[in-house]
């Protein structure tokens, strides 16, 4: 449902940069955009591809995978699953309400006031940004809660912490940077709110208001934002690259710590975002110094990837394709954030074309390949086929390509000081570049087309794609050992963890796929309509907000404390499985499995029924 | 300002070469020492083959005097300097990745001739190298982070022997108001400093947040309603220059440029004397018409004293203690509503001076 969001929120937001690119690329004195439908344009973007794209594909992405990789049957708290959800949706749904009533923001991702208070926009634009936000960030907090008790609690026996998969590793340290980055995003809006909504006086020019506190709550958000974006990416990669390099991740140890350490590390730079506010040399020198110290641990983690392939047996799949593509353009946007560490330097480039293509080189490569990557690799355990290969591979140069084309003419104008954010320039030279830059842009749209005809042609294909051996890449991590798609249960028996790549170690050892001993009963949540329901109502809530509907706005916080009240009141629901249902289940898989791995189907079966062994 | 800026008469890719030239070489000539007198040559050298690597092979293109890549005081090329300084030593980490990692693709590949030890996973010098090659990099960039910080902290008065000269800026939407306490002048959207002579910004915003820069000279500094910044910049060559805010601030955002004509003393007495004796004295009237929402351009039919065809305005004189009013106003315990707040799309001048007669 997450990564479903997602893509459709992709489609909007990368039309709206092609048509950005094209406009600058025809500017030159003109072009056929106006300034305020511009900066529209480019707040939609922004606020789309960070909180409804590259967030809920996150989200998405560790809700599939982390229960299986540490053998858990759910997430700890279902119900609570489904709100963030909707709370999520609830702000793309006013994304996409502001397309048709009304305008949005024009302050950019990063709303800044006073330009985003009520003396300077008076419509209605920022309150749509903030609702979203507000409301899809309390979300988020609450999935953060969900992941890190998830992983803390529900690990198979065995499961140390030095035995869990690389990508759980990195989800645990996102769930935390969720739990305590996204707060400080939730109080900056509201306190916005209260400054348009009741005359509050947190960020206005007057009355002891400080525009800069709200710069600095929404970096203590902002930036480990992005690293909570980018470790689950990190994630991905370690899992792709081991995967198809055929060998234990190298380096593990120091992956951990890398990864802890980058974790740590985002909430002590947020200053690196206005050097140019007047501050005192002092605070910007350790600042910028702690800025730098990021790229210790980053580094590392490259140099661990590389030493995994060393010596393994390299097969270029589609991820692994995404996972060099991304390994390549990294590092080059790793150098250009070295230098705007530097606060000397972030005087020049800030505000430029230069900043806007290194945080592009960090979330492109970064958390987009990262995503496109996993999107593949797990596809096949979602539904049971994979993703066809030949529009695979197109869509994933395309991207490569595309962004090259899109981004490195983007450091170059901003270094000749062409300014972020305008609609239109005045300097013959930068022209040239937009123009590179517009086929990028292009390029990136087909690359994208591209991924939709894949899907397309995976799913009319699909009994030729289909996986039935459920471990389609030779994984070495639990989510493979079990069907795909995984029934309901995920696992007929939690197993018993004993290694790091621990499916790896059963079937070298002969351990997989035998039958268990015994078989119980499973006890599985109730699907409900609590999410539907707090979707609707966060909706008209927000959008109540936004067009001052006070009855309306009311009516619909005082169904959201009724239906608090009431799930209250409800207990927990859950259904039982019988363990006949999973037994048999089960069965049919590993009979499935031994056929095509040509084993004689009575080799390694019990004789002894376990269902009655369980009974007795 | 004209609205195109071109290079010489060319323009588009012409362009883009000629300037790449000039930036290269103007910049190599003055090359700043990196370290010790020792280090210098090397140091130098290497830069300068980076520089000429990226600057011929990736970035020719060039707008005359509104980048720091051609630099005109010594606090911009100091930046230009850290720029590439860092590249190069950042480099030692990041190049072996764009080198290694094809060569191992192509080595390890399924089916190739390289070894394959599926359960290597450790090694220690490995894990010595890899965490303490990017620590000792780092280490060496903090100091001279630290360094740089201090020395180009933009509050900082440059030495000179000639006094600095002093110039307030009030941010507006969309335009620049510099007034010169020491000659009692002001003007909008164009300014003529001296060469050699330091200059010291002190900048507020009578609108939004916005952000100062002049490329060429010294980087940006943001600019706030009731706070006060500082920029001290330097110019050793004369030119014009572009300024600009960067910090976006609504529909007249893109041209909110200013022009800065760098000249001799003589050409700055002169571009004085003009604005005493043709300039009009801008009064609390002229303040509002100014501080309303709209480009310099839209006011081009007042009969100010145009200083050129874009909407550049100078005035002989100026309300006393303009700046400190400005910046004041937002720090009395008395709110500034819509109609008060230049730069508001609700902004009623007229309220606004009956407003401020009062309070005085």
């Amino acid at each position: 449902m997450y990564i479903a969001l997602a893509f459709v929120m992709m489609a909007r937001a990368i039309a709206e940069a092609a048509v950005m690119r094209l406009q600058q690329a025809l500017a030159l004195d003109g072009g056929f955009l106006s300034e305020a439908h511009y900066a529209e344009l480019f707040s939609t973007h922004g606020t789309i591809m960070i909180f409804f794209v590259a967030m809920p594909f996150v989200t998405g992405l560790i809700n599939i995978v982390v229960p299986l990789q540490i053998g858990a049957r759910d997430v700890s708290f279902p119900l609570l699953n489904s709100i963030s959800l909707a709370l999520t949706a609830v702000g793309a749904a006013l994304m996409m309400v502001s397309l048709v009533i009304g305008d949005f923001s024009t302050g950019g991702w990063t709303g800044y006031p006073p330009y985003t208070g009520i003396v300077f926009s008076p419509g209605e634009g920022p309150d749509y940004w903030i609702w979203a936000i507000t409301l899809s960030s309390v979300g988020t907090t609450l999935t953060g809660i969900n992941f890190a008790v998830t992983i803390y609690k529900e690990r198979a026996p065995g499961m140390s912490f030095m035995r869990m998969p690389m990508f759980t590793w990195t989800a645990l340290c996102s769930a935390i940077l969720m739990i305590f980055a996204l707060p400080p995003i939730t109080a900056a809006c509201v306190m916005l709110a209260l400054d348009r909504y009741l005359d509050f006086h947190f960020f206005t020019s007057d009355l002891g208001g400080n525009m800069m506190n709200f710069a600095n709550l929404f970096w203590l958000f902002g930036h480990p934002e992005v690293y909570l974006l980018i470790l689950p990416a990190f994630g991905v990669f370690s899992e792709v690259i081991a995967t198809f390099s055929g060998k234990r991740l190298y380096g593990y140890a120091s992956l951990v710590a890398a990864t802890m350490c980058i974790a740590v590390l985002s909430f002590t730079v947020w200053v690196h975002h206005f050097f140019t506010m007047g501050g005192s040399p002092y605070l910007n020198a350790v600042f910028g110094a702690a800025t730098m110290t990021i790229a210790i641990p980053t580094g590392v983690k490259i140099y661990d990837w590389m030493a995994t392939m060393y010596r393994g047996r390299i097969r270029l799949t589609v991820p692994m394709v995404y996972a060099l593509g991304f390994m390549m353009l990294f590092v080059i946007g790793g150098l250009t954030g070295i230098q705007l560490a530097n606060p000397t330097i972030s005087y020049q480039v800030h505000n430029t074309l230069f900043l806007v293509a290194h945080f592009h080189n960090m979330l492109v490569p970064g958390v987009l390949f990262g995503m496109l990557a996993g999107y593949t690799y797990w596809f096949p355990k979602v539904f049971g086929f994979r993703l066809e290969d030949r529009w695979g591979y197109v869509a994933a140069y395309g991207w490569i390509l595309g962004f090259m084309l899109v981004f490195f003419p983007l450091y170059v104008v901003g270094l000749l000081g062409m300014t972020r954010r305008t609609y239109d320039y005045t300097t013959a030279a930068f022209q040239p570049w937009m123009i590179v830059s517009a086929v990028g842009a292009g390029v990136v749209l087909f690359a994208f087309a591209a991924l939709v005809i894949q899907l397309v042609r995976s799913i009319q294909g699909r009994s030729a794609l289909a996986d039935t051996t459920g471990d389609p890449w030779d994984g070495r991590s639990l989510e493979w050992s079990i069907p795909s798609p995984p029934p309901a249960w995920n696992f007929a028996v939690l197993p018993e963890v004993k290694d790091r790549d621990d499916f790896t170690r059963q079937k070298e050892g002969g351990a997989a796929w035998n039958p268990a001993a015994q078989y119980d009963d499973v006890e599985l949540p109730r699907n409900r309509a609590v999410g539907v329901i707090v979707f609707l109502t966060g909706t008209l809530l927000g959008f109540a907000l936004v067009w001052h509907v006070w009855w309306m706005a009311a009516a619909m916080l005082a169904m959201i404390v009724a239906l608090v009240i009431w799930i209250g009141f409800q207990g927990i629901s859950t259904e039982t499985v019988s363990a006949a249902r999973v037994y048999s289940v089960d069965c049919d898989f590993l009979a499935r499995k031994r056929a095509a791995l040509g084993k004689s189907a009575a080799s390694g079966v019990n004789t002894v029924d376990p269902v009655g062994r369980a009974r007795a | 300002m004209s609205r195109t800026t071109t290079i010489g008469n060319m323009t588009g890719f012409d362009g883009m070469v000629f300037g790449a030239r000039r930036a290269f070489l103007h910049w190599s000539s003055q090359l700043r020492p990196i370290g010790g007198a020792g280090a210098r040559h090397a140091a130098g050298l290497a830069t300068a083959t980076l520089a000429s690597a990226l600057l011929f092979g990736a970035c020719p293109a060039l707008a005359q005097d509104l980048t720091f890549l051609d630099p005109a005081g010594p606090i911009a090329r100091s930046e230009l300097d850290h720029f590439w300084r860092i590249a190069l030593i950042s480099s030692v980490a990041v190049l072996p990745v764009l080198l290694l990692l094809p060569l191992i693709v192509w080595r390890y590949r399924a089916g190739g001739k390289g070894a394959f030890r599926p359960n290597w996973d450790y090694s220690r010098q490995l894990e010595i190298t890899m965490w303490g090659v990017p620590i000792v990099i780092v280490a060496i960039l903090s100091v001279q982070l630290v360094r740089n910080t201090l020395e180009l902290d933009p509050y900082r008065p440059l030495a000179s022997d000639v006094p600095p000269l002093q110039v307030d800026v009030v941010a507006l939407n969309w335009k620049w108001l510099f007034l010169l306490p020491e000659y009692g002048i002001a003007s909008v959207d164009s300014l003529t400093i001296p060469v050699d002579r330091p200059v010291e910004f002190r900048l507020t915003s009578d609108s939004t947040m916005q952000s100062f820069m002049v490329p060429a000279l010294a980087g940006q500094i943001y600019v706030m309603p009731g706070m006060e910044t500082r920029q001290n910049l330097l110019a050793d060559r004369q030119g014009l220059f572009v300024g600009r805010n960067t910090q976006f601030n609504g529909p007249g955002f893109a041209g909110q440029s200013f022009a800065l004509q760098v000249t001799d003393t003589a050409g700055f007495e002169g571009w004085v004397s003009r604005l005493r004796q043709d300039g009009p004295v801008m009064d609390e009237a002229a303040y509002a018409l100014l501080a309303t929402p709209g480009t310099a351009k839209d006011l081009s039919g007042m009969r100010w004293l145009a200083l050129d065809s874009g909407g550049a305005f100078g005035f002989a004189a100026y309300p006393d203690g303009l700046f400190d009013r400005v910046r004041q106003r937002y720090m009395t315990q008395l709110p500034v509503g819509p109609a008060e707040q230049p730069g508001s799309p609700n902004y009623a001048p007229e309220g606004a001076r009956q407003k401020d007669s009062q309070h005085d």
